[in-house]
């Protein structure tokens, strides 16, 4: 087989290097690591709109590329890696598990901007961002607690990382502003992206009595179930409309575009700085998509909550929030701190499941 | 008239030699139409799939990086399939070792001395063999299925993993995310330098060396020595194994802790070089690749390493597809799956010969 190596190696060099002249020269070259498939129709789908809207703001100042169904696992560095040395100047890496990968690298590459996205790691040339997720979340929390007859949500989560159970808590804490009782089943996928795993939850939550599914998973396969069923949910990352037209009662979306063109465009006139942006409804980052499926009253309190949540009036994690076992944190009147929502790994009073710990 | 395919008396050396080539030629053909098809220039996507993994120096020591795990763990599970005992369950064998060596720089992160090192690894061999044992355990003693037994310990020890690095053994400093803390020093294989800068420098870790010892020394033991010949009879014809008295629950036991011990340590030697700590993943799914390995490599240690390389430069091909041709990962998948096709069934014509036949079919055994 070794000759069989030879024998391909011969035959390409012999049919010339013409691959290699594909670069445009003076084009700024901005990169994206996925870690689903673009064709997931949730997160990763929305962060490559965010790539489509730099291509189509910036025209021919750019040239984009992308790796997708990228593995958190020995396979990312290389990757990222990969993306550096084929030139490009800005690489955004969109999961979790890329931040020591994407630190390591950029250690390399110095003159390459690197952008983590949901991780804390900085570096001169690594800035990170996220969006305030969580706040699409309470929403989401309060039109369960009104909508649901059973008084019982399906929740189907990805990994117990500090960003799933904030959205867990911030869920729990908006139904229980509408109702105190409100309860909560939650099913661990272990996976971002496994449509038949996430279907499969979305029958057993189902069928353990909740009529709202909710999820921190990227497919629209619970939502899909819901839909068949006749039961209510809502889309996660991006607007998942399309796929159950009877069952969304909004997504919680993400929407990249505008930060993804300013921090090309930064590069673009020398500007980038390392920053630490975690943008939320007021900024536009996190978008709920338009309410349906719903009486006019639950409308309009959910309208509400976004009006006061964008002008800053109110902050979902506002204390004194009592945890599950019964302590309390944060003080009265005072949102908690960034620092500890980024570092959450508890459950409040309510939330019917236990944390690894 | 129709095309059958007819046994051969003996293997056909001359077939062994071009079948290899046959293939690479059909999936040549393959990908250039699929790639046509895409509107692609077949002639630069191929150049892009298949020579640019080694085409620079940096490409050459991923391609070592990437290949090194599927080396050690398709060599020792070439063996295992050769005397007919199937692990399928590497990847967890893998893990295990992962686990158990990563008890040091858990929870004795200042134990810096080149013992540590050895120490390190030899828990992780230690580790895949021991849970490679629970198969061979259950084989021997209740005849149970290993494939089974085997496989289904794989997510066991997945979600082992996946409750240490959420619970336990999670960095105190790490903001809740699930991980270990990162190994350093001592705790990291050395790497050296394996080609000069004057070709391009090539850093390779410990582990590669490992690989390349571990291919040869099991080249030997099948070649050269009575184990091995007793490992190939009760693979080919158990009946003649039994009567030349090999004990059958030995080969099992042999087999598993061989095959486990080279998982563990390519598990190991994985979250002491490229991964650097303890995560939830830590694999691509080695372990099971490295059973595509075996086959490719035709059973034969050696075949592992060059299987292991075929293989590592299709994934890192695959890469630079999508990057400088924008392709999906589906396509590069999808070439894949072509290559080991033709591959696969190339190597029926080394046991089979085609014919065409009249109406008039005759009674030779015929496979169609």
């Amino acid at each position: 087989m070794k000759l069989k190596i030879w024998m391909t190696m011969a035959a390409a060099l012999a049919l010339g290097v013409s691959a290699s002249a594909a670069n445009a020269a003076d084009k700024l070259k901005a990169c994206w690591v996925y870690v689903g498939p673009v064709g997931d129709f949730g997160y990763s789908y929305q962060h490559d709109l965010g790539r489509k809207a730099v291509e189509k703001a910036l025209g021919d100042k750019v040239e984009t590329a992308f790796l997708e169904n990228v593995a958190e696992g020995p396979d990312a560095e290389r990757a990222i890696e990969r993306l550096a040395r084929e030139g490009c100047k800005i690489i955004f890496t969109t999961s979790f598990g890329f931040m020591d990968p994407t630190i390591k690298v950029a250690a390399k590459y110095p003159d390459v901007k690197f952008e983590h996205a949901t991780g804390y790691k900085k570096a001169d040339n690594v800035s990170i961002y996220n969006a305030r997720f969580y706040e699409g979340r309470y929403v989401m929390g309060q039109i369960a607690a009104k909508m649901s007859k059973a008084g019982v949500a399906g929740y189907i989560v990805s990994f117990p990382i500090p960003e799933v159970v904030m959205g867990i808590n911030a869920f729990m804490l908006g139904a229980q502003s509408v109702n105190p009782d409100f309860k909560v089943k939650i099913v661990w996928v272990n996976s971002w992206y496994d449509p038949g795993k996430e279907a499969d939850a979305a029958k057993v939550l189902f069928g353990q009595g909740a009529d709202i599914i909710v999820q921190h998973t990227d497919s629209t396969a619970a939502l899909q179930v819901a839909e068949e069923q006749g039961k209510l949910g809502f889309g996660q990352s991006s607007d998942m409309i399309k796929f159950a037209p009877k069952a969304q009662l909004t997504a919680n979306t993400d929407d990249w575009d505008p930060y993804y063109i300013a921090r090309v465009q930064a590069v673009l006139d020398g500007t980038w700085k390392s920053e630490d942006t975690w943008g939320g409804m007021k900024d536009g980052m996190v978008v709920l998509s338009p309410f349906t499926n719903m009486p006019d009253d639950v409308k309009k309190m959910a309208e509400d909550t976004v009006a006061k949540i964008k002008s800053g009036e109110f902050h979902p994690f506002t204390g004194p929030i009592t945890k599950q076992d019964g302590t309390v944190v944060g003080e009265a009147g005072k949102p908690l701190p960034d620092g500890e929502l980024l570092g959450m790994n508890y459950y409040i009073k309510g939330v019917d499941d236990k944390l690894p710990q | 008239m129709r095309l059958v395919l007819e046994k051969r008396a003996e293997h056909s050396a001359k077939m062994a030699l071009l079948s290899p080539i046959i293939a690479i030629v059909l999936t040549l053909i393959t990908g250039g139409i699929i790639f046509a098809l895409r509107g692609l220039d077949p002639l630069a996507a191929l150049y892009v799939y298949f020579v640019e993994p080694l085409a620079t120096s940096w490409s050459i020591e991923q391609l070592i990086v990437k290949a090194t795990p599927l080396a050690l763990i398709g060599a020792g599970l070439a063996i295992s399939y050769r005397a007919s005992a199937w692990n399928i369950g590497a990847e967890g064998q893998f893990t295990a070792g992962a686990i158990l060596g990563a008890v040091i720089p858990v929870f004795l992160p200042d134990l810096q001395s080149p013992l540590t090192l050895l120490l390190m690894l030899l828990l992780g061999i230690a580790g895949g063999m021991a849970y490679a044992s629970i198969p061979a355990f259950l084989k021997n003693r209740f005849g149970t299925n290993e494939i089974l037994t085997s496989l289904m310990l794989v997510y066991v020890v997945q979600l082992l993993l996946d409750w240490l690095v959420r619970g336990p053994w999670r960095d105190p400093q790490g903001y809740n995310f699930p991980k270990t803390v990162a190994f350093s020093g001592w705790q990291t294989l050395p790497s050296f330098q394996l080609l000069p800068p004057s070709v391009g420098p090539v850093y390779v870790n410990l582990g590669a060396v490992f690989a390349v010892l571990a291919v040869l020394a099991l080249a030997v033991l099948m070649g050269r020595t009575l184990k091995g010949f007793e490992l190939s009879v009760q693979g080919l014809a158990p009946r003649a194994g039994r009567f030349s008295g090999f004990a059958r629950n030995r080969t099992v036991w042999f087999c598993f802790l061989l095959s486990g011990g080279l998982a563990g340590l390519a598990g190991i030697c994985e979250v002491m070089s490229t991964v650097g700590q303890l995560q939830p993943g830590i694999s691509p799914g080695y372990g099971f690749t490295a059973i595509i390995v075996a086959f490719l490599g035709r059973l034969n240690p050696l075949g592992a390493l060059v299987a292991a390389f075929a293989l590592a430069i299709s994934y890192l091909g695959g890469e630079s597809a999508q990057v400088a041709l924008g392709i999906s990962d589906k396509t590069a998948r999808v070439f894949q799956g072509i290559l080991l096709f033709y591959i696969l069934a190339c190597d029926t014509l080394i046991l089979y010969r085609l014919r065409f036949q009249g109406p008039a079919a005759s009674l030779v055994e015929t496979r169609t």
